[in-house]
């Protein structure tokens, strides 16, 4: 919305959203104060997040191993507060490729990697990820061989996924700080795999 | 719509509004996730975003989905009435009007 | 821990299929799957079962929720890719038989 200092009328859903926000603070149900803080709350939270667990389960495979058990706890040892999210790792290997979807609506590991993207979201990506997973990644250039198995995890309940990408060939001896660079929103969703710029 | 027939997908991305941000807010705070009171759960907010029609995919964007979803789920739940709701929009049209 | 949970009936490795029914309400199985077969990957827990959660009741006693792993080519016919591409899905106890 810009800010003109004109008056911008609201639209019908804007409206809502002021009202619904305005009576619910008026009857003592929420604050202003932790509307913003949420806002700000959520605003911090960007994939760097879930690219520190990635960096940090290719440098100690003890901490894989865990990730890979059970995610919610792992992430918990890392020092990231993780509320409501029961986190899923899956991990890429040569022979297997994973990918996520939420085909009933947006479900995505939001405390890891913030706010879903637009494309997660539409109707094209949810409709064909799970039908066609091939031609959907290689719209995002990603063209596998066809002897790597695509596992497509469509997330329709509690869960949530991350996947864990494969750790590229020429990073050994990286820092986590320098191998969580190459780490992309993308890669985690699993239509895009790290590579060494 | 998991497996429907659809389009190529476009890489979009998108900056949320201010007004999107809190809707989102709102909804974190409306089911409990910040440890207030839980007010709605998010199969409340499906249901009635599903309960928009199939068509709604198409006209309105995702937060005016989740707006329309909450505001029902509380006119429900009765938080708020639609009467009360009714004249606070009035209230703030007038207000930004002037 | 609730109270209210009924026990997991199938194990990993089991061979399971999604039932096959439209019933109204808010479901959490997509329709694609509904009767098709495939293979109890993990327990996952047990959670409210959304059907009633959606309803404005306790969603008691939760439900088993299992990951249930599909072969692409058993899901949609005519699928083209390797003949071991999976999807898996999350689907509660009560929507398998």
């Amino acid at each position: 919305m810009k800010e003109t200092g004109k008056y911008q009328p609201y639209n019908y859903f804007q409206l809502m959203e002021v009202s619904l926000r305005e009576l619910l603070v008026e009857k003592g149900i929420v604050t202003e104060a932790q509307v913003a803080a949420t806002v700000e709350d959520m605003r911090n939270r960007t994939p760097e997040r879930g690219a520190r667990v990635v960096a940090h389960a290719w440098s100690d495979p003890e901490f894989k191993r865990k990730l890979l058990a059970d995610g919610t706890r792992a992430c918990e040892e890392l020092g990231l507060d993780v509320p409501a999210l029961r986190l899923v790792a899956v991990e890429n290997t040569p022979a297997v490729h994973n990918m996520i979807v939420c085909t009933l609506c947006s479900c995505y590991p939001r405390m890891l990697l913030g706010i879903p993207p637009d494309w997660y979201k539409s109707r094209n990506y949810r409709s064909r990820a799970v039908r066609e997973p091939r031609a959907v990644l290689a719209e995002f250039g990603l063209d596998l061989p066809d002897e790597m198995k695509i596992r497509v995890h469509d997330s329709t309940a509690d869960m949530r996924y991350l996947v864990l990408p494969m750790r590229p060939a020429g990073t050994e001896g990286w820092s986590e700080q320098q191998l969580a660079a190459i780490v992309s929103r993308d890669c985690m969703i699993g239509v895009a795999v790290p590579r060494i710029a | 719509m998991g497996g429907l027939p659809a389009g190529r997908v476009e890489p979009a991305e998108h900056d949320n509004a201010e007004w999107e941000w809190r809707v989102d807010a709102l909804m974190t705070l409306l089911t409990g996730v910040k440890g207030g009171k839980k007010l709605m759960t998010v199969d409340e907010l499906r249901k009635n975003i599903e309960a928009l029609g199939p068509d709604a995919y198409d006209r309105m964007s995702y937060y005016e989905r989740w707006v329309s979803s909450i505001t029902q789920t509380m006119i429900q739940r009765g938080v708020v009435t639609t009467e009360e709701l009714g004249r606070k929009m009035e209230q703030i049209e007038k207000r930004g009007r002037e | 821990m609730a109270a209210s949970e009924l026990s997991a009936r199938f194990r990993p490795g089991e061979r399971v299929r999604v039932r096959k029914v439209y019933p109204l309400g808010h479901i959490r199985t997509p329709f694609y799957i509904r009767g098709r077969s495939g293979v109890v990957e993990r327990l996952c827990g047990a959670f409210g079962n959304p059907e009633e959660l959606a309803q404005m009741r306790s969603g008691e006693p939760k439900q088993p929720l299992y990951r249930v792993r599909f072969l692409q080519t058993e899901v949609w016919p005519g699928y083209r890719g390797n003949p071991e591409d999976a999807l898996e899905v999350e689907i509660f106890q009560h929507w398998l038989e």
